[in-house]
């Protein structure tokens, strides 16, 4: 066979048996396997009820193994105080692990700031945690792909490939990660996934004694917290960095930051 | 009680997240500067290969040496930050491209078979000239017989030395230093878009990263490449002084040594003052605009810049580090002693320029309205406080000098013209 007789029928040939695979679909196993479309994990905070027992702290650092006296926490409640005078003072003092046990805010190097009671405006708590982001930057920048959004919408870590280079704490604008102390790896909040899969609720929702916190299913129109987050006012923490955040905020106000 | 990592090295005031700490420390100072080093230096020896600018062509094969001798010193530094240093390799095996630090990989290993390659072919006629100089000895001595070994293995069985293999080399060598070019450039720009593209640091976040990281690597790579030259023919005239008769091929004089010297430095820091105004004017203009726009995140980025980092920002970095040597090169009847001051001071700015940005960059709190300050550990107490104190930085500072010595052996970068 000539060269160019070889050449024009191995292009036919190519070109017929491109035809038929090109109708078959590649079967993605994510899609196959971890594909939840009745399932979407959200999260939904009340700082109107929240009153900064830090309970729901406490529980977490128990439940999920965060050394106890490890200044890093995967859930903290933030104390803000308004003054008349328009200054912001706010502090959460070993994450509100212990409650406010103090009226004075702590101010880090700066020291205490005590602030008479005739002077304050207005003052709340708000408790945070991770916003498991629909668009999350820490998925984004891990170098190795060690940390990753499952189909039910929890960022997740994989303790045992991650690097600990700490890009992603980072990237990540709302704080929430850390690296734990005896691991040495990246972590942070995952909803407790290891109980809300099971049918439980996460620690630090049993764990408050006010309902300030909950915990959903975005996906299940009968869910309460889908009916809150669907007919009323809710907000979210930093949406201009478009990272579409999935924890959502009753009473949430302006100098939250 | 456990420590946190950063927690030894970092002081928080006002309002701070809990969970906030200085989480990337001197190494990760260490990193984009070693990296802009050898991206540096490699621009510097590709000026002469590719554009034919002739006047470098004595420092072109020496800053070629150098930047394959920085190469390792450009992920050190990752390696002693790491809190998993062991599993450093799977940014290599599983890398995620939509991270930044995943393109490492490819962008890292491509330079450094450019930068071998290239090294290869400028080389390629002195290894075949000493294998067949060893294999003329009558009797070998052991050291003799190693040195052919791996002179035999650098040639790869490539012996063809005739005027066309030659020709061939050249052209190599030229394509090679013209690809790597953009590769240099994308190696340190890509350090540059590693914190631009942060998008929770309101300090970092700027599309202007990427180029002042370019340009300020070029100017070190240049500072130190003449710094490490005039360093080196000082030491050569010493060694000329005591060992001129013994040489074995009737070496230059320190005199005429001293005359390329001269001419050699007195070149290239023309092309050092050049990229210094370009990074100076990006440096500048960032400030500038962050000032004019002034978003949400300016107020406390105005109090870290004019406040708190104003010693390290406007003293140390801008007025010691640029504005002084850059006065000092530009006073005519240049010395090569006013030289190795300036290019110190220079080194020692863009040094400064890393730190503002990378220490400066979490020295606010995500909050912004709360400070960290880091306090670099010197004496070292554990391992965490070596790999990331005083002495893990001086480690790697001083690893290329130790590599190029051995480098230096192989590649010698005076041979040809101490043949003549």
């Amino acid at each position: 066979m000539e060269r160019r007789d070889f050449l024009k029928k191995a292009i036919i040939a190519i070109a017929g048996v491109s035809v038929p695979i090109a109708s078959l679909e590649f079967i993605d196993p994510k899609k196959l396997f971890a594909a939840r479309p009745e399932l979407h994990w959200v999260f939904l905070v009340d700082c109107n009820k929240c009153v900064g027992c830090g309970f729901c702290v406490k529980a977490c650092k128990l439940e999920n193994g965060i050394p106890f006296d490890a200044d890093v926490t995967r859930t903290w409640v933030e104390r803000y105080v308004l003054t008349k005078d328009n200054k912001v003072y706010a502090d959460s003092p070993k994450g509100a692990r212990n409650g406010f046990t103090s009226q004075k805010i702590d101010q880090e190097a700066a020291g205490m700031k005590d602030i008479k009671p005739g002077d304050i405006d207005k003052a709340f708590f708000v408790p945070k945690l991770c916003n498991q982001c629909d668009n999350p930057p820490c998925v984004q920048v891990c170098p190795v792909g060690a940390t990753y959004k499952t189909a039910d919408g929890v960022v997740l870590i994989d303790r045992k490939w991650c690097i600990g280079c700490g890009y992603c704490i980072m990237g990540c604008p709302y704080g929430v990660r850390f690296f734990h102390p005896v691991y040495k790896v990246a972590d942070k909040c995952n909803f407790c996934y290891h109980r809300i899969t099971k049918g439980l609720k996460t620690a630090c929702v049993d764990a408050c004694p006010f309902g300030a916190r909950k915990i959903g299913n975005i996906k299940d129109p009968n869910d309460p917290v889908t009916k809150v987050i669907m007919t009323e006012r809710v907000g979210v923490l930093k949406d201009e960095f478009g990272t579409k955040p999935q924890a959502f905020y009753i009473g949430l106000s302006k100098e939250v930051r | 009680m456990i420590p946190v990592h950063g927690e030894l090295w970092t002081t928080k005031e006002l309002f701070v997240l809990p969970n906030e700490y200085i989480y990337w420390a001197v190494q990760i100072v260490m990193y984009p500067f070693m990296t802009g080093v050898v991206a540096g230096a490699f621009v510097l020896s590709s000026l002469y290969h590719v554009f034919g600018i002739k006047q470098l062509k004595e420092i072109a094969r020496f800053a070629l040496v150098f930047s394959f001798a920085l190469l390792p010193a450009a992920p050190l530094p990752l390696l002693l930050h790491l809190q998993q240093p062991f599993r450093g390799i799977n940014v290599l095996m599983t890398p995620h491209f939509t991270s930044a630090i995943a393109a490492f990989g490819v962008v890292y290993l491509g330079y450094s078979c450019i930068v071998a390659s290239e090294l290869w072919f400028v080389y390629r006629k002195h290894f075949v000239d000493e294998v067949t100089a060893i294999r003329r000895k009558p009797e070998r001595s052991g050291a003799d017989r190693l040195r052919l070994l791996v002179f035999s293995v650098l040639t790869l069985g490539a012996y063809d030395t005739s005027p066309a293999a030659i020709e061939a080399d050249h052209r190599a060598v030229k394509l090679l230093a013209g690809a790597g070019i953009p590769v240099a450039c994308f190696l340190h720009g890509y350090a540059g878009f590693i914190f631009g593209s942060v998008k929770a640091n309101a300090l970092w976040m700027t599309p202007l990263m990427p180029v002042i990281f370019i340009m300020s690597a070029i100017v070190s790579g240049i500072a130190l490449c003449i710094l490490s030259y005039v360093v080196i023919m000082e030491l050569r005239k010493l060694h000329v002084r005591h060992k001129r008769q013994a040489s074995r091929y009737g070496a230059p004089t320190p005199e005429e040594i001293k005359g390329v010297e001269t001419n050699v430095v007195k070149m290239t820091t023309k092309y050092l003052v050049i990229f210094m105004v370009l990074a100076i004017t990006l440096e500048l203009l960032d400030i500038i605009f962050r000032g004019y726009t002034a978003v949400k995140s300016w107020d406390i980025i105005r109090e870290v810049i004019y406040g708190r980092d104003f010693t390290n920002i406007f003293v140390l970095q801008y007025a010691i580090g640029n504005l002084l040597p850059f006065t000092l090169l530009l006073i005519p009847g240049l010395t090569i002693r006013r030289t190795v001051i300036a290019t110190m001071l220079v080194l020692f700015g863009v040094f400064m320029m890393r730190w503002n940005v990378v220490i400066g960059g979490q020295s606010f709190s995500l909050t912004l309205s709360g400070f960290m300050e880091y306090h670099l550990p010197i004496i070292p107490d554990s391992l965490e406080t070596f790999k990331e104190g005083l002495f893990g930085a001086l480690t790697v500072a001083v690893a290329p000098f130790f590599i190029f010595y051995v480098l230096n052996k192989f590649f010698p970068v005076f041979y040809e013209e101490e043949a003549k």
